[in-house]
Formats: structure tokens, sequence, C-alpha cells
């Protein structure tokens, strides 16, 4: 059981002070900082942020509660709300003037409900009557109105990695606008309308935004909708549904995730996995929504794996060092104190710790019986790599071992990624082969992500130790090494030497020269110089060997020195003679070689024959029989 | 057996007579030592009506000869006897036994005047050594591969069961032996391979392996598609004699229309059309397909179905084991399946193979054939090749040939003079007789050429037929033949 949490907290959080009466903790989605803040900033704040860099502490005058406090981008400037009219500015730049000064929202009676910066100098004001997008001049200590947009507010949430601010409109709040912010623009993506399981009457407001989260999963922006289940449908468990939000053209209800339970739940984004944490059962499910399921229609999905807690976490006492023996202090998981911000960060404001929620891959394998499935899964991780390969050696080893058809898939569809790697490198290296006038500028070299699992990694950590694994048929061995080459081949990658030469050796350790030679017969070993010489190092055990590794120097063409070479030790000095002649390199080809052959021989007559071929060459090149000295 | 040449001679109609067998026997001289005890020495005598003394004075004869010979070379004994009207073939596979075979020249019946009997003129020197001597060694190969040696007959039942054994396999063998047109091939004793692209061939490699693994009782698999092997489990000299039966015999038994090879897409009209089609496909679960049991049962729906398989002899680590042959084909496509004889091969085993090979096997032979018609149309349209070619490797065993037509059960077609096969064997026999590698060309009548060439282990035989050629053309000629069809190999010129 121990071994599959498949989800944990950080090893090392965040640590700050924890919450009280007179310490306010903030947090600040965009930049991952704490802010804890002591009497209202008189005697201090401190901002935690995920590394030391990010970490400030300041003293700032106390004037009044705060309701509100973020760093722009790069801790360039501080903003602080104190009241619903509001907002006050503190620069942060060296040489810069510290004194604060204030912006007032520019729509009368309005309130604001927050505000986010979406760069190191641009803020925006969410007021209950719509946005104000303004440029903050820290020299001058004022700031410009850009835009403004007028609209009923319920609530927002902001997604800082795409810079969209989602507002929850009309009296339901179901109606969402998503605004997106770039370099001084606003721009209004298309809104939508989220489907309440009951429309409440009279309208009040039924959308909370606690049940709405915004995140990127593979590259696209989506909006995640908790849908509670409700009293009256007769749907099994609550859902999550995904609103996919194109940058351009209308969103689109994507995907439903089954919850099959119900009660209180918070959603984490994970190395592209959807989390979803259930309070009263304390356990949470993982969803990968590219993971798709035959037996589902194309957007219901269920969980990938059995619901499990996170792996169960110890406090270390800090500051402890005058009482080390003590051991580390439980953690209680799914706490209600806890607050769950997306993408990945869990905070527990009572204790002061923020952690990052990680994925444990190791106990996945065992959790997903179908290897198919999991090696899509795997694939999709980040740090995927090491756990495949032990998959893969899972497969072909021990008590696991899975039948042929499995090891067959699985390696399709290492390969299929193997692929799908090798010619977007290679359409990089054309595109900067063709110049830098065009192509190679929009085209960004692609990334070689775990998930690429080369011939020599399978080869090392595979391939190798299982053939030579005692207590495995050969037969197995040389069933999954061919199939491992016919995948490979399927996908149209050139196999490695070393494959080759791992086939062959297990092939001639069991005396299955026969085999072999079927194989070579029908090319599936592909020619190369170093297989034709580990081929004529087989003749003494297996004669045909010789004519197979003929044959491959002969097909690879730029071989005719060793074919030379090779004759001549047979002592067929003629027909290394006839050979040079009809490949035509008669006339440079040095006589010593076949001379010290035919001699060899004892033949004299070969000798003769030999010696006379030669002095008519000469004749032919140089008019004379004679040799040149030193050149023959 | 009789063969009518078309020749005229002056008026008179010529009768020729095609090589036929006069006698096969074995026999083991150890078995009747004495005096008077001579009949005990014969195991088998074909004709089997020939009278008792006649059947003892030839074996003697036979035995005089092999001992008066091993004199001169004690290690080699003679190998055959040539006489006007028949030669004899004598070959020891195991101590002590012996088998000839008897084969009575072919001849010419030219009709006399006046109501004389017709003069007979005995052709001796037309027959081939070579030729006859390895039928001789194929039929005990292939008495082996269905009884194993003659040694085990002995052992497990003495003379008697031998006795037996050899009557009962060799009356019907015999019977499918057609000297008359044995030729270099039989030589050879070659496979014939059947040319496939890397992808397909690894495709092939998988389903053997993965039906090896799911039904672990196989031990052996050969894979076949058009009668031409692809792959073999075996080793190369049981898969030759295993080759040889199934070529010969096996497969022109149960050849029928197979579902049309041409457009693979057809596989799936013919799953639709079942009704229609000419064989009707099998349904395992929701798959239809066209695998059948060439050997074992024939319908396996059939309560009746005896599930019984031809036992065959292969050489293994310790000697030999014995194996059960399940011979399993859909369209073109045929797996033999070997498992040791010892288990019982039971419905259930043949349910779950026919449900597991079925389906893959039917697939796969419409990719084989897929790939085939693919490769066929970028060579070029299939036509009569112009250059008449038999091409050996005696380290594969690999033959190619030209000149054959597809081999029946019945009669071996050549699209050449007999003539011209013999020169083709003459040459092989000059050929056997150094290591060197060589060329020979020879002249043969009417504007025919014959080339034989010899590298290494392989020998490529050509037969030209161009007017008023001369030798330089011809060998030009040979030159252009290797470079386009011979490549990808090692061949000197």
């Amino acid at each position: 059981m121990a071994e599959e949490h498949y989800l944990e907290l950080s090893e090392n959080p965040v640590q700050f002070e924890h919450a009280s009466s007179v310490n306010n903790v903030f947090f600040d989605e965009a930049n991952k900082q704490v802010f804890a803040v002591r009497s209202g900033g008189a005697t201090g704040v401190v901002v935690k942020g995920p590394d030391d860099k990010s970490s400030v502490a300041f003293r700032m005058d106390d004037k009044g509660e705060v309701k509100c406090i973020k760093f722009s981008i790069g801790n360039k400037i501080l903003a602080v709300q104190r009241t619903s009219k509001s907002v006050d500015f503190i620069n942060f730049i060296p040489d810069y003037p510290h004194t604060e000064f204030t912006q007032e929202c520019k729509t009368r009676n309005a309130s604001i409900l927050g505000f986010c910066w979406t760069s190191w100098n641009e803020i925006v004001f969410i007021t209950d009557q719509g946005v104000e997008f303004y440029q903050v001049f820290p020299d001058k200590r004022n700031l410009k109105l850009l835009k403004s947009q007028s609209i009923n507010v319920n609530w927002y949430q902001y997604c800082p990695e795409t810079a969209v601010i989602l507002l929850s409109t009309t009296v339901q709040g179901n109606v969402l606008q998503p605004l997106a912010f770039k370099n001084g623009n606003v721009s209004k993506m298309s809104k939508f309308e989220i489907e309440l399981p009951v429309i409440p009457k009279p309208a009040k407001l039924s959308l909370s935004e606690r049940d709405v989260a915004m995140a990127t999963i593979y590259g696209q922006l989506y909006v995640m909708y908790l849908k509670h289940h409700s009293r009256t449908a007769n749907s099994p468990g609550a859902e999550v549904v995904l609103y996919h939000l194109p940058r351009e053209g209308p969103c689109k209800k994507s995907h439903v995730l089954k919850l099959n339970t119900t009660g209180k739940f918070a959603l984490n984004i994970v190395d592209n996995l959807v989390v979803v944490h259930h309070q009263s059962s304390q356990t949470s499910l993982i969803f990968d929504i590219r993971l798709k399921e035959p037996d589902c229609s194309v957007n219901t999905q269920q969980p990938v794996l059995p619901a499990r807690s996170i792996h169960p976490y110890r406090i270390p006492l800090s500051g402890s060092a005058v009482v080390p023996s003590q051991p580390p202090v439980p953690c209680q998981l799914y706490s209600s104190s806890w607050s769950v911000f997306q993408p990945d960060i869990i905070i527990s404001a009572s204790e002061g710790y923020l952690w990052y929620l990680q994925v444990k891959l190791p106990p996945t394998v065992k959790l997903l019986q179908d290897k198919g499935k999991l090696m899509d899964f795997l694939l999709r991780r980040r740090d995927c790599k090491m756990v495949i390969l032990s998959v893969c050696s899972q497969i072909l080893e021990g008590s696991e071992k899975a039948e042929l058809p499995v090891v067959a898939t699985v390696f399709d569809k290492l390969n299929q990624v193997y692929k799908d790697y090798l010619e977007a490198e290679q359409s990089y290296a054309a595109a900067v082969e063709s110049g830098p006038s065009r192509g190679a500028a929009t085209q960004k070299r692609p990334v070689r992500t775990q998930a690429v699992i080369d011939q020599s990694d399978m080869y090392t950590h595979v391939l190798s130790s299982f053939s030579e694994r005692k207590g495995v048929s050969h037969k197995f061995i040389i069933a999954v090494l061919m199939e491992y080459i016919r995948s490979l081949n399927q996908y149209q990658i050139t196999v490695q030497h070393y494959l080759y030469e791992l086939v062959i050796k297990t092939l001639v350790q069991h005396n299955h020269f026969y085999m072999l030679h079927q194989f070579l017969q029908y090319h599936v070993l592909n020619d190369s110089k170093p297989l034709a010489c580990l081929l004529l190092s087989l003749e003494g055990t297996y004669p045909p060997a010789h004519q197979l590794s003929l044959d491959m120097l002969k097909r690879l063409s730029t071989a005719n020195d060793e074919i030379v070479e090779v004759l001549l030790s047979k002592q067929q000095v003629l027909g290394a003679l006839r050979f040079i002649r009809s490949v035509g390199a008669h006339d440079n080809v040095s006589a010593r070689k076949f001379l010290d052959a035919a001699r060899q021989t004892g033949d004299q007559m070969l000798f003769y024959t030999v010696f006379r071929s030669f002095q008519q060459r000469n004749q032919r090149l140089r008019g004379s029989p004679a040799f040149n000295p030193g050149t023959f | 057996m009789l063969m009518i040449s078309p020749k005229m001679a002056s008026g008179m109609q010529e009768k020729q007579y095609t090589p036929c067998l006069l006698n096969f026997f074995i026999y083991n001289p150890t078995f009747g030592p004495r005096e008077g005890e001579e009949e005990k020495k014969i195991l088998f005598y074909h004709p089997s009506e020939v009278e008792k003394n006649e059947k003892i004075r030839n074996v003697g004869l036979c035995e005089a000869i092999v001992q008066f010979t091993r004199t001169f070379c004690p290690t080699k004994p003679a190998k055959s006897l040539h006489t006007q009207k028949n030669r004899q073939f004598f070959f020891e596979p195991e101590e002590n036994f012996w088998i000839v075979m008897v084969v009575r020249n072919p001849m010419i019946e030219k009709p006399n005047k006046d109501g004389k009997p017709p003069t007979i003129e005995y052709q001796e020197e037309e027959i081939l050594d070579t030729v006859y001597g390895a039928v001789v060694r194929q039929c005990y190969s292939m008495y082996k591969l269905f009884n194993g040696p003659f040694g085990r007959a002995m052992e497990t039942g003495g003379v008697e069961l031998l006795m037996q054994k050899l009557e009962k396999f060799f009356y019907r063998y015999l019977q499918t032996l057609h000297l008359q047109s044995c030729d270099l091939l039989d030589v050879f004793g070659g496979i014939s391979f059947f040319p496939l692209d890397k992808m397909t061939y690894l495709k092939i490699q998988s389903f053997v392996n993965r039906v090896e693994e799911s039904l672990s009782l196989i031990k052996y698999t050969a894979f076949l598609y058009n009668d031409q092997l692809i792959w073999s489990g075996l080793e190369q000299d049981d898969m030759r004699t295993l080759y040889k039966y199934l070529t010969t015999s096996l497969f022109p038994r149960h050849s029928e229309p197979e579902a049309p090879c041409g457009t693979p897409k057809t596989v799936k009209l013919f799953r639709l059309a079942g009704r229609d089609s000419p064989l009707r496909p099998e349904v395992a679960g929701n798959l239809l397909h066209y695998g059948r049991f060439l050997t074992g049962p024939a319908n396996l729906k059939d309560p009746e179905a005896k599930f019984r398989f031809p036992k065959i002899f292969v050489a293994s680590e310790d000697g030999y084991e014995e194996l059960h042959l399940i011979v399993y084909k859909a369209m073109s496509a045929a797996a033999c399946f070997m498992i040791n004889a010892s288990v019982e091969v039971t419905r259930e085993f043949c349910e779950q193979l026919d449900g597991l090979v079925g389906p893959q096997l039917t697939l796969l032979a419409s990719d084989i054939c897929e790939q085939f018609t693919i490769n066929r149309r970028t060579s070029g349209p299939e036509k009569e090749p112009q250059f008449k070619f038999i091409y050996f490797n005696h380290m594969n065993l690999a033959e190619k040939s030209t000149i054959h037509m597809r081999k029946t059960a019945s009669v071996c077609l050549t699209s050449v003079h007999p003539d011209l096969m013999k020169i083709l064997g003459d040459i092989n026999c000059d050929f056997a007789r150094v290591d060197e590698d060589e060329e020979i060309i020879v002249k043969a009548m009417t504007d025919y050429w014959v080339v034989g060439k010899k590298s290494d282990q392989r020998e490529l035989y050509v037969i030209l037929n161009q007017k008023n050629a001369n030798l330089i053309e011809v060998n030009e000629e040979v030159k252009r033949l290797c470079a386009t069809q011979f490549n990808n190999i090692f061949f000197l010129d």
C-alpha cells in the first residue's frame, strides 16, 4: 500500500510565518510568493518565493488593513490594496523614490475586487463594474489608464501564464468572459456560458469562484468547472467539466472528468495531469485528458488510476537544533485549512507551509495493468525515462513477464515518440541548412524530452542485460530482439549496429546459424562493414558466413579493398584479380599484394599468370612491362 | 511411361521410350550370410511379383559388384553400374543397408519391314549418374523423414517391423517417382525462397514468435508462401526434405481454387461475401478467415474428426526427434507447426490453433500478396524472362529456375529440350570434380548456347538462343544477366 501513493508533497516546502491575529498571509499566484504581513506591515512584511532570489523582507507604514498585496513581475513595484476604492504603490527599483503613491479606480461607485500585474509595470484593476488597465510610471509616481472595459463582474480568476483574466458576469454568474492582456492591449476572447446543474429561481449568483479554475494543460488554456452532484438529477457523482479556450475562435466544452463521488473537491494541475482532491475520503484522483478510453465517448473520462491519498508527509521540526532527536510530526493531509492554487500549489496557512504537488511515477506502474495504456501515460510525463525503462525490463523478465504482443505494443509506442523526435530534428536540420533567410528563425530546435527513448537507451538499460540473463529462454530473447527491430523498421528508424550484434551473438551462442543465415538472406540485418567483419570472424564455426560476408561487402560497394583482402587471404588470387578488374580498379592496384599471395600458394604457374597480367597492365599504362620502382 | 516422339524417320514411325524404373530393392547382406538363407537379406523388393530366385540373383549380383569394387577403393564402393539395357545405382545410407535402383535406359524402337520384330536401340549415355544417384538418396531421406532411420525400426520391432515399414512407405512412394522428368534440380534438391521485403518478413517473424509463445507445444515452425519457403525453424537438411514433401506431394494434393491474389482489398470483400466465395471462410469468434488444416482434421466441426497428424523425424542434438506435423494454410500462406510426438494433439489444441492462427495467417497472406503485387508492379510488367537459367547456392540451398514450370504432383515440366537439360547435368558433373571456380560455355545444336558458371558455392546455368552469336557475345550476354539478376551477391565474373 505504501508504494501506491502516486502523489506527494515537495520535500522542501516554502516556510513562512503562519497566519494569526497579528500576521496576515497572502499568496500571489503570478510570482508564487507568499506575503506574511505583520500588523499591517509596520512590524514587517516577509515575502517568500519559490527560490531565495524572490524572497524579500521589508517594512511599510501601517495604513490600515491590507486586503491584497502583490509584486509586479520581477519584484519591481509593490501594489497594496487597503480600501475598495484605491490601490497603493511602492517602488522597489533602486534609486527611485520610495514614497507610496495611490491610484483610485476610475469608475464611480465601483469597488475594487482585486488587481493583477500583467508585466513589470502593467496592472489590471478588476472592479464590480469592469476592468481598468493601467501602465505604472514609477519614476513619475503615477499611472496612465490604457484601456477600460465596462461590465458587471461577480468575481474573477487570473491565469498568470497566459495573462488571461476570467470574469464572472450576469446575475447567476455563469456567463464567463475571458480577457487576454498583452503588451498594453486587451483582447476580448469569446464568452461562454457554463451549464449549471440547477437553474435557481429566483435567479441568484449560482456559480462560485471556488468551483472554477484556469490552467494550461498540454500547452492549451482550459477553464475547469467543478460541477457538483445535483440531488435532483440522477448523476452518480460530481464531474469536472473542461472548457477549452483557444486564442482564437469559440470556447468549447471539451472533456468531462467523472469523479464518481460527491463532496468537497479541489483541483491541481501537475505534469499536465488534472488532479482532483477529495476531502472527505482524503484521496486524490488523476486524469490525463490525452488518454483516450475506447469504451467511453470522446470526451468523457474516468480516472487513470484508482483513488489514493497523497503520500504521508512529516513536518521536520524546523529550527529544532535544540531538540534534534525529536521525530518529525506527521502532517495532516487534506486539512480544511489547506488552500489549493493553480497549477500545483498547496498552502497550509495555519501551519505556514507552501508545497508543490508532485507526481511519483513508479507507483503508477503497479496500478495501471494495461501496459499499452501505462506507456501512453508515462510517455507524456516529465521524468519518465527511468520508469519507462524499468517497465521495459519488467515486462521482459521475471514474474511480470508480458506476452509478445504486449511487448510489441510497448516497443511501438516508444518508437512512435522516438520517430516523431527524429523527424522534428531532421526538419529542423533541413531548415537550418536552407539558410537563415527563411524557416530557420521560425522553427525552434526540437526539445528532446525524457520520453524519447532511443536505441542506445534500450540497449544499455534493457536489452543487453536481458539478453545475458540466465533462465530466460533464448527463443524469447531472440523473439524480443526481432520484435524491437521490427518496430524500429516499422517506423523507418535506422537500426544501430549494436542491436544486430546482439542478435548475432545470441544466435551464435545457441548454435542457431541457420536462423542467422535466413535473417541475412532477407536483409533483416542491414549491411555494414562491421557486420561483414563480424560474419567473417564466424567463418571458423560456420563456414557459410564467408559467403554471407562477401555478399555483404559486395552490396556495400565501398568495400572493394576488403573483398580483395578476403580473397587473397583465401589464396584465391585469380578470383581477386578478376574481381578487381571487374570493378575497374585494376590500373591502380598494388601488384605486390597479389604477387605475394600468388607466391605463397607455391603454384608457379599461378605466380607466372599473375605476374604476366601485371606486366600487360604496365605495358598498357606506361608502354613498358617493367614495374615502377617503389610503386608496386 | 510411353512417350511418342514426333520424330519421323524415313516414313516409318519410331517409338521413343523414356527411362523407367525396373527394380528397386533394399537389402542387408548381414541378415542372411549363410547359403540357403539369401532371401533373408532382402528387406524390400519392387516389383514384388518378381520370382524369388530372380530377386536373390539380382541382390547377389549387386552384393558381388559392391564387394568386388571395394578392393580397388575400400572407402568409395561402386555407385552405379552401366550396362547396355539399364543402369543400377547403389547407395548405402546406413551401415550394411543397401538401396539399389535399376533404371532402364531410354530407347528407340525402330520398326522393321516384313513383320520382323522391331530393332531396339538403347541410349546408354543419355542418363546421368548424378541425377539418379540423387533420386535414390532422396528416396532414403523421404523414408527417414517419416519413419526415422532404418536402425530405429530395427531397434523397436526388428526386421519384421522394418520390412513392414519399407513396404508401406515405398509401395506408394515409388509410384510417385517420375524418372523421366528427373534432372539437374533433383541433384540440387534446392529450396525456392519467396522474395520478400524486410518489413513483411519481420511481420512473419513476429507472427511465428507469437504463435510459438502462445501455443508453447509448438517446437518448430516453417512458413511458406506460394509453395516457396520464407522461414524455417528446422535445420537446413530436414527442411530440404520436408520442403520436397510439401511442394511435390502435400500441396499439390490439396491445391484448389484459392482466394484470388492480386487485389488485397478483396480479402475484406470476401469476408462479407463469404457465401459466394469459392472457399467458405471459417468463422472464429467474429473474424472470418480462410485457414484450414492440410494435415489432420479436414473439418474441425465434424464430431467424428480425427486429430491424427503425420509424424516426422528430424535431427536433434541426440540423434533424432519425432514430431507431429501440422500443416495449416490460409490462402497462399502455409505454416507448418511441429509438436513433440509424445504429446497428444487434441481437439481443443486444434481449435485453439485454428482460432489464433486462422485470422492472423489470413491477414498476413493478404499482406504478403499486396507486397508481392507492389514489387511486381515496380519491377515492371512480368514478361517471359529473356534468359533461361538455373541458379543454385550450396550454402543455403536456394534455387531459382526459369526453365521449370510450376511443379505438380505428377510431372515437372521444363521449357527446354531434354538434350539441353542433359548438357546442364554434364556441366554440373564437371563442376563437381574440382573445387576451383570455373566457367564452361557449350555450343549446343540449333543456335543454343549453354553457359555454366561456378563461383564459390554458387552455380549458374544459362541457356541462350541467339542466331549466329559468337563466344564473345554469349559471354557479354551472361555478364549482363549477372549484373541484373545477381547484383546483390558476390558472383565473380
